[in-house]
């Protein structure tokens, strides 16, 4: 597919220019590109918040029309409602589905408690640091069990031990769950250490340039430190980077 | 009790400024028609207040602002957020909204009566239209500024579009509508006591012009002091109602 941003003003530009993936399922793939390359746009394409006007998006075979439950988002910027407690966030998609008051709550607190907020239910997301709102909202997407997670740079606004301390969580989870994961970032290290597969993407117009498949025994505690991880990041790293001075180059002129 | 010496404390310069006036008017630096002593405004409020006239009117006054306003707030923050919502609202709306907004509503008090008569009905309708337009625009300000992601994660949470504009746009919007609402019942008293005041049988406005009229000063003194007062009172209980709805912002 590709998909033509339209500006309001000024004219349009091509920012997906032919992508075609494929995602397995239960599979963990990130999409990564220099910034501008369209990757978030792509997961938006996916998650049904712009429409897909060239080409055609199929999740099990059901043309992506609108947002849905079946796919779960986790953003940048938490995206958590600011007026409700963590408690009352989680339980919102919950309280979309047919489910007993009791079952719905026992889930919320459930949820809560694997991401490690347990004793925060009552807490607003203004109360919260960086790293708790994050797995708040990644508590209220599980909850409503989606078939497919899409995260958008979720660990883009973390400090660098928090992010770290939640790449661990979210592989644990992960490994827990199985869902299938898109997961955009630009982070090289990130995408080596959780993924199964990454899409490496061009600068703008953004295609898929590789794809890299990722093999790593993610139980390993000192994996980050082997030669073959750190092999890996290097190479993953030199098929970003000419896209990242295209990126930059293109940005100034 | 500290939050009593507290605020004693904070409102200390009113209490100076009734020594002030009971001083200068006790000295005679001013005459006693243009501003009765302090004591004897006091005594003529106790004495309104006895004989139930100052009851009656104030409910009389009461009604027609509670009802103006209630109706302003209701339907102000309905358009705002249709208008910010969906796009042939704005069209057809705004431009009458932004035309309106800046003319000042108490040119509107001769119209009212002319159309509605001396009654309830001509206060009711000048207050409401008055305070409309402050509470639409904060609500279609603050309906546009709702973020893009909460809606997109109510959405994939399961909610339709219809829930999503009454369960993220709607409070997304509520600290503007709310400030927006403040200024609204601020202006509800200026329209209510300017319009009492020109042409009424009834309320707090009309009772400022008629004991005004009689030469009654110091009555008449003792229900200005009355509409600062409640103006004041409805502007802190307000505050406080508006901090705590909205806790969740600390």
């Amino acid at each position: 597919m590709s998909h033509t941003y339209k500006p309001a003003r000024g004219r349009p530009v091509l920012a997906l220019d032919n992508v075609s993936l494929a995602v397995g399922d239960r599979e963990f793939v990130s999409l990564l590109g220099p910034s501008g390359c369209g990757k978030s746009t792509l997961l938006y394409l996916v998650g049904g918040f712009i429409p897909v006007e060239q080409g055609a998006i199929r999740v099990e075979d059901k043309a992506v029309a609108g947002p849905g439950p079946d796919r779960g988002i986790v953003f940048q910027h938490f995206a958590l409602f600011p007026w409700k407690t963590v408690l009352q966030n989680v339980l919102y998609g919950l309280e979309k589905q047919s489910m007993e008051r009791q079952a719905r709550e026992e889930r919320a607190r459930g949820f809560i408690e694997l991401v490690g907020l347990a004793g925060f239910e009552d807490s607003y997301p203004n109360q919260l640091s960086g790293g708790m709102k994050q797995r708040a909202a990644i508590a209220r997407t599980l909850a409503v069990d989606p078939r497919v997670l899409l995260m958008d740079e979720p660990f883009g606004a973390l400090d660098a031990q928090t992010r770290s301390l939640m790449q661990g969580e979210l592989l644990r989870l992960w490994r827990r769950s199985r869902k299938t994961v898109v997961f955009v970032t630009h982070d090289v290290h990130e995408a080596v250490f959780l993924s199964e597969r990454i899409a490496v993407m061009s600068a703008r117009p953004g295609h898929i340039k590789e794809l890299v498949h990722v093999a790593f025994d993610k139980e390993d505690p000192e994996l980050q430190r082997t030669p073959a991880f750190l092999e890996m990041v290097e190479h993953v790293w030199n098929l970003v980077r000419a896209e990242a001075i295209r990126a930059d180059r293109s940005h100034r002129a | 009790m500290n939050a009593i010496a507290q605020n004693l404390q904070r409102y200390a310069p009113l209490l100076l400024l009734a020594f002030a006036w009971e001083a200068i008017t006790r000295a005679g630096i001013v005459p006693a028609a243009a501003l009765p002593p302090l004591d004897k405004v006091l005594t003529a409020w106790v004495d309104l207040a006895g004989s139930g006239d100052l009851w009656s009117n104030g409910i009389a006054s009461f009604m027609r602002g509670g009802m103006g306003l209630g109706m302003a707030i209701v339907l102000g923050a309905l358009i705002g957020v249709l208008m910010a919502w969906y796009k042939p609202v704005r069209i057809a709306v705004n431009p009458i909204v932004q035309f309106f907004y800046p003319m000042p509503k108490s040119a509107l008090i001769p119209v009212m009566v002319l159309w509605l008569g001396f009654g309830d009905a001509s206060k009711i309708v000048l207050i409401f239209v008055g305070c409309l337009l402050p509470v639409t625009l904060s609500a279609f300000n603050g309906a546009r500024g709702a973020e893009e992601v909460l809606l997109w994660s109510a959405r994939s949470l399961g909610a339709s579009r219809a829930r999503v504009l009454w369960e993220v746009v709607l409070p997304s919007a509520l600290p503007e509508i709310l400030s927006g609402i403040r200024t609204a019942l601020a202006l509800s008293f200026v329209l209510l006591v300017s319009s009492e005041l020109i042409v009424a049988r009834q309320g707090l406005g009309y009772m400022i012009g008629w004991l005004g009229d009689g030469g009654a000063y110091d009555a008449m003194f003792a229900v200005v002091m009355t509409v600062a007062l409640l103006g004041f009172a409805a502007d802190r209980l307000y505050l406080a109602m508006m901090q705590r709805v909205l806790a969740w912002r600390e």
